[in-house]
């Protein structure tokens, strides 16, 4: 029978199927974290049970870290406890951990495939919601509650029903100034933040076959946006390239058995999706966000749209709006800007800074903005040195934070003041999402550097004549 | 971990008929630090419930003395955004057993289940039933019968049969959950462990 690419995956993890029930998937990779990991441990202890396989898990330490002077103790008591335990719990139960300081440290879903923890057809799940990221090399990933983190610890499985599967297609060439970021705020502006829900989504077309890795992480991260619960784009050589030789991939024998294995992992010609489709690359233009949730998204050129031109209720729309401070109507161009925040899963990685680097460059950076540059992990961080963006960045009067989670839900120091308006890079507008009132609109990073640049919303394509 | 069986629920209601509920105004990150499963009931809706200052909003309806009971009611697609189950522990711990909505998130309907929440989805229509009838009379009782996976407005007796998987529906009315059941398959998960691909 004729199987998706998500079937090919799901189908070889299945380790029993329930009647009338879920089925128990087998787990191949699993990430922690500080913030959803402690009471899975403490299940784990109370019920006295080891972790069953503790070589398939990795902790690293990002939600609440600090992300200046990360040398020095953390401040905060209640992070520095979360993060003692990430530490004593992994030690315990002889799980790898990458904790402060260490050069492996950093977001969760940018070091996994650094280090080539992220294999195409594996499962990977993480108490995380933007696991979805790993999606990109072609793997089944998705996020976790805690209670199914001490499920893959005790026994590398979880229990869920077989999700139905989109398919979303997107030809041709994008536009001048268009990112990855902006895909998929398109589609999410398309489908709503419910659109995909109960769905696993495949990402096909040559739109996504022509974006390098780092692009395919930014449109898979931003999947579970759309209610699905994660979307996956076929490997190819991209992909291949990307993970060989890396830390964590397969050596000798073990690659080749893993390359042949990659290599199956495409959906068949006549295979049957739930649903389909269809965008075209050319209706995409730089996407910004004016409400309190992903899906309320338009091309940055556009106006405000009225209530009566939605889906869904009006009163829910208009507290929207009001919580934004912006009004049916109003262009996005010129509104006010306070903070830029270019990091996060979704765009902290080294094509980001590539990006927000060649606006910014000679240029400086507005006296109105606050701006903050988290690198995703160290190794980004490094190549921003080596590529000498640094140089550029500090030119323009930019400074680079150490990496981590940090603005993107706030749980450290890094938080939007009440009322003030933030372009970011990260993947919710959500209330009070970057700092309590905080009011955030999402945006790539070029979108965020023209922001940055001229203190309110512009449209980069506006500022440069060539852009990388 | 464990939490109380659930069987059938008569209670009142509190009606929330906002859409889009994302799990950050269920709980909000900076009250994810804790390293144990406690006190979350007292930040559910914390940035909608209290004011900076920490007074708390008289418009929200978890402050208004009329509303108070085991079911929330929610709009369309609750529980969207983050993986948190602290969301979760949130809705039980403040004492809710039942979230009734027209179309919940994926992950926070899971968590949900698997933390003693149970998610009841209804079709548009009868939400609207429940938000005019619970808002018109706040005294209003609602029956939650998970044997019969069914709804009903008991003052109307509008009813109305929801979905959920029948192990979930077992789990749910006995206590379990799945780590007990996945314990007790270990030997098949270790022999398929040894035949992956990867």
């Amino acid at each position: 029978m004729s199987k998706t690419l998500f079937d090919k995956v799901w189908d070889t993890h299945v380790v029993r199927q329930i009647q009338d029930g879920p089925d128990v998937l087998f787990i191949d990779r699993h990430l922690i974290h500080e913030v959803t990991s402690p009471v899975a441990f403490l299940g784990l202890k109370s019920r006295g049970i080891r972790v069953l396989y503790p070589e398939r898990t990795f902790a690293t330490a990002d939600h609440n870290t600090p992300t200046i002077n990360q040398h020095l103790p953390v401040a905060d008591p209640l992070s520095a406890n979360q993060l003692d335990a990430l530490e004593s719990n992994s030690n315990e139960y002889g799980i790898s951990y990458w904790g402060l300081g260490h050069q492996k440290n950093g977001i969760v879903h940018v070091v996994g495939p650094e280090y080539g923890i992220t294999q195409p057809g594996a499962t990977i799940v993480c108490g995380d919601s933007h696991t979805s990221t790993h999606g990109a090399f072609g793997a089944i990933a998705f996020g976790i509650g805690t209670s199914e983190v001490e499920m893959v610890l005790a026994t590398q499985c979880i229990m869920q029903p077989k999700p139905k599967k989109m398919r979303i297609n997107i030809n041709g060439k994008l536009g001048f100034g268009v990112t990855p970021k902006d895909v998929a705020l398109y589609i999410i502006s398309k489908l709503s933040t419910s659109g995909a829900t109960g769905y696993f989504v495949e990402y096909a077309g040559d739109v996504f076959e022509n974006m390098t890795m780092e692009g395919r992480m930014t449109v898979c991260n931003l999947s579970i946006e759309m209610g699905a619960r994660g979307g996956m784009i076929a490997p190819d050589e991209t992909t291949i390239e990307y993970v060989k030789g890396r830390e964590f991939t397969p050596k000798g024998e073990a690659w080749d058995r893993a390359l042949a294995y990659y290599k199956t992992l495409k959906t068949d010609a006549d295979a049957i999706f739930d649903k389909e489709l269809t965008f075209s690359a050319s209706d995409i233009e730089p996407m910004i966000t004016y409400g309190t949730n992903p899906g309320m998204g338009m091309g940055i050129s556009h106006d405000i749209p009225d209530a009566a031109q939605v889906e869904g209720g009006v009163a829910t729309y208009e507290k929207s709006l009001n919580y934004m401070g912006f009004h049916e109507g109003d262009s996005m161009i010129g509104k006010p800007v306070d903070f830029v925040f270019v990091g996060s899963c979704t765009n902290g990685r080294i094509e980001d800074f590539r990006a927000f680097t060649s606006l910014v460059k000679g240029k400086h950076k507005a006296e109105n903005v606050t701006a903050w540059l988290v690198p995703g992990s160290h190794i980004v961080e490094a190549q921003i040195k080596e590529e000498g963006l640094l140089d550029i960045l500090t030119e323009a009067g930019f400074t680079l934070r150490q990496p981590g989670c940090s603005a993107c839900l706030a749980m450290n120091d890094d938080k939007v003041p009440a009322g003030k308006y933030a372009v970011s890079t990260s993947n919710r507008n959500f209330e009070g999402r970057q700092g309590p009132g905080a009011r955030t609109m999402l945006a790539s990073p070029l979108v965020a550097a023209a922001a940055a640049v001229t203190g309110v919303v512009t449209d980069p394509r506006t500022l440069i004549e060539e852009l990388v | 971990m464990a939490y109380d069986k659930f069987n059938i629920i008569t209670s009142t209601a509190v009606p929330l008929p906002i859409e889009n509920v994302d799990t950050d105004q269920l709980i909000p990150a900076r009250f994810l630090k804790a390293t144990e499963r406690v006190g979350f009931g007292d930040n559910l809706f914390r940035d909608w419930r209290y004011n900076a200052d920490n007074t708390p909003k008289a418009d929200f309806v978890l402050n208004n003395p009329v509303y108070s009971g085991k079911i929330l009611v929610g709009g369309k697609n609750f529980g969207s955004g983050s993986s948190r189950e602290h969301a979760a522990w949130a809705v039980y711990d403040y004492g809710f057993r039942c979230v009734v909505s027209s179309f919940f998130a994926d992950i926070f309907r899971n968590n949900c289940l698997n933390v003693g929440v149970l998610p009841v989805q209804v079709s548009a229509e009868f939400a609207e039933k429940i938000f005019t009838a619970v808002i018109g009379d706040p005294k209003t009782e609602i029956e939650v019968n998970l044997p019969a996976q069914s709804i009903t407005i008991l003052s109307t007796g509008d009813t109305e049969k929801f979905d959920i998987s029948p192990y979930k529906k077992d789990n749910m009315i006995n206590g379990f959950d799945d780590i007990d059941y996945l314990q007790s398959i270990k030997g098949e998960i270790e022999e398929f462990a040894a035949n992956l691909p990867l």
